[in-house]
């Protein structure tokens, strides 16, 4: 078991800074994923800590240990790689062993590892098979039973679910999440689909254009977006960011008033789609709906609050037709104010 | 209506089409195979047929009374068999040099961007584009030199520089087509980058190696230019024959000739694939 800190961790490609300056604390046995669009660094950043790529400044600490100069097989890590890299020309059985045969581990420890191993991954049936004959889901299967052999201090996965289809996907991510509470490993998660990065995540770094944007819990993120890109990226539908303008502690919406807890000229107001309610006397923030989609769940409504693009989460009995203008009210303390200039969000004052 | 019409057009079309597409194929099928598979069988007649055989007229394109006689007496002639040991010695080392050196070099083409990469790999055909020819009299003073002159060790040398283009590039291809991910995989588990290779690269590659050397091999065994000028006594096969042939009896000829032939044919045979692999046609 072993703590991560990554400190000011620079990667330059020729005068690209794919990182700038990333510092990042991952604790004891906590499960951090770093999520982000692609080519925003996160997997130039789980990269570096595995040694497989050189930082071209800053420090990765594993353990206590500064690894940053030590190759990949020195930092008593694992890895999970987005297409497998299970070994084709070896059977299940001597790919889950790889790890342990390069530790030279006993006969005995190599069998009893591997069959808890594969045990835990339901891959027992198969370990004297070619990964050829094998699905992507049970070849993904034994790329994660490989990695927990070794029993890690500290599990990299890179986008390990990427390649599965949807069904498969939900199917592991769940299976993923109780085998890795039991083996409570140091785990550093790669991915762009925040629905993973929220279902397996004790904390999430969600990375943007070579920096950290915020580290915090999915809950935390969800609800108090540090930046616009947060916000937007994060959620289904995305959060709606409405340009007001605040004077005198006042929040003008078109007839609606809201109180504006910030300080400041040019202001966006960040708001869920879920956190608006319709109300029933068509009070409150104006919306013109624009089209309706039943999603079954719910009703998603797109239209414009002061003629600027909005979607709101409606319950699925709500009765509203496309063309209308309904009101809405919202919970002040759920909503984000982002400075339109710098695109972070406003500390309240 | 039209519409109607087409359809019913179309499965007759569908079928004659291609009937007609696949006689043309199958006749350039069977013309290619004549031009190369005649002259061969030929060859083979003249070879086991022996001295009346050859000679007779009307030619009979069957094989009638062969025999393996005119072969063995071939082979028992004077200094053909020190010559086939020559030719496998220096076949051999052209092989261990031309992987030895070629294979890194395709690793290093293949795994590693650095300044100059296309250029290099241009370089590298080019050593073909040069004429043996004119390299032929300052290799031979300068093998007198070094003592190189007359043994197969500094034929060996030749082939190599000739075998080592294709070596080159084709282990490049080669490597490529195994993901580097592998390699990183091996590394994170506990390997060194050379026991990463020797574990996981090396025998997935394997295959492809062999036939690299295959080709190395064969390139060796018919080069007849510099094999001839390098050396004197210690001739390889091909330029021992050349010498002796054109003074020995047509049914020898024609022995000497099959046993040039053969280990080219049953190498083409064996690595067909990879050759279509590394030429980007599927096998499949």
């Amino acid at each position: 078991m072993a703590d991560i800190v990554i400190d000011r961790v620079v990667k330059e490609f020729g005068s690209f800074r794919a990182l700038q300056e990333v510092s990042l604390t991952v604790n004891d046995g906590e499960f951090v994923a770093l999520l982000g669009p692609s080519g925003c660094g996160k997997t130039t950043l789980l990269r570096i800590i595995a040694g497989l790529e050189t930082q071209s400044s800053g420090r990765v600490v594993i353990g206590g240990r500064d690894v940053s100069d030590l190759a990949p097989r020195k930092r008593r890590l694992a890895m999970v790689f987005q297409n497998y890299a299970v070994f084709p020309h070896m059977t299940v059985f001597e790919n889950v062993a790889f790890g342990l045969r390069m530790q030279k581990a006993s006969q005995a420890d190599v069998r009893r590892k591997v069959e808890r191993a594969a045990a835990l991954l339901h891959i027992d049936g198969y370990l004297d098979r070619y990964p050829a004959k094998l699905s992507g889901g049970q070849r993904q299967r034994v790329a994660v039973a490989r990695a927990l052999a070794v029993e890690p201090a500290v599990l990299l996965m890179d986008e390990p679910l990427s390649n599965l289809d949807a069904l498969l996907r939900l199917e592991m991510r769940t299976e993923l999440k109780a085998v890795l509470r039991e083996a409570g490993t140091t785990t550093i998660y790669v991915t762009h689909d925040q629905t993973e990065a929220m279902g397996l995540a004790d904390r999430i770094a969600v990375m943007y254009g070579g920096k950290i944007d915020q580290i915090g819990s999915p809950l935390e993120i969800y609800a108090t977006p540090a930046t616009r890109f947060v916000g937007g990226f994060i959620g289904s539908p995305p959060m709606n960011f409405i340009k007001v303008r605040c004077a005198q502690g006042k929040a003008q919406i078109g007839a609606a008033v809201l109180p504006c807890p910030v300080a400041g000229g040019d202001i966006e107001l960040g708001l869920r789609g879920e956190d608006a309610s319709l109300t029933a006397d068509g009070a409150g923030i104006p919306f013109d709906v624009r089209v309706v989609e039943p999603m079954g769940s719910h009703l998603l409504l797109t239209g414009s609050i002061d003629g600027q693009l909005a979607r709101i989460v409606a319950p699925p009995t709500a009765k509203v037709d496309a063309g209308a203008r309904v009101g809405l009210s919202v919970d002040p303390s759920r909503l984000t104010w982002i400075d339109s200039g710098t695109g972070r969000a406003m500390a309240r004052t | 209506m039209t519409a109607a019409t087409s359809k019913v057009l179309e499965p007759g079309r569908s079928t004659t089409l291609p009937s007609a597409r696949r006689f043309l194929l199958w006749t350039g099928i069977v013309a290619l195979l004549a031009w190369v598979l005649v002259p061969i069988y030929f060859v083979a007649l003249g070879a086991f047929g022996g001295r009346l055989g050859v000679f007779r007229w009307p030619k009979s394109i069957w094989p009638t009374d062969l025999a393996i006689e005119p072969m063995m007496q071939f082979l028992t002639i004077e200094g053909v068999f020190n010559a086939l040991i020559n030719s496998l010695i220096a076949a051999g080392l052209t092989v261990l040099f031309s992987i030895a050196l070629g294979a890194p070099a395709g690793y290093a083409l293949a795994r590693y961007t650095f300044r100059g990469q296309n250029a290099y790999r241009l370089l590298v055909l080019l050593t073909r584009a040069f004429p043996l020819a004119i390299l032929a009299l300052p290799l031979t003073v300068s093998f007198i030199r070094l003592g190189l002159y007359d043994t197969p060790f500094g034929v060996s040398l030749i082939h190599t520089v000739l075998a080592l283009p294709f070596a080159a590039l084709v282990t490049q291809s080669l490597f490529m087509g195994i993901p580097r991910e592998y390699e990183e995989a091996a590394w994170v588990f506990g390997c060194t980058r050379f026991q990463a290779f020797m574990r996981v690269v090396l025998p997935l590659a394997l295959p492809g190696l062999a036939a690299t050397a295959i080709f190395a091999f064969v390139i060796s065994w018919n080069e007849v230019f510099a094999a001839s000028i390098l050396t004197v006594r210690e001739r390889t096969l091909t330029a021992y024959l050349l010498r002796i042939l054109s003074e020995s009896p047509l049914h020898y000829r024609f022995a000497g000739g099959f046993i040039l032939i053969i280990p080219s044919v049953l190498f083409i045979f064996a690595v067909r694939r990879y050759l279509f692999a590394v030429w980007g046609i599927a096998s499949k």
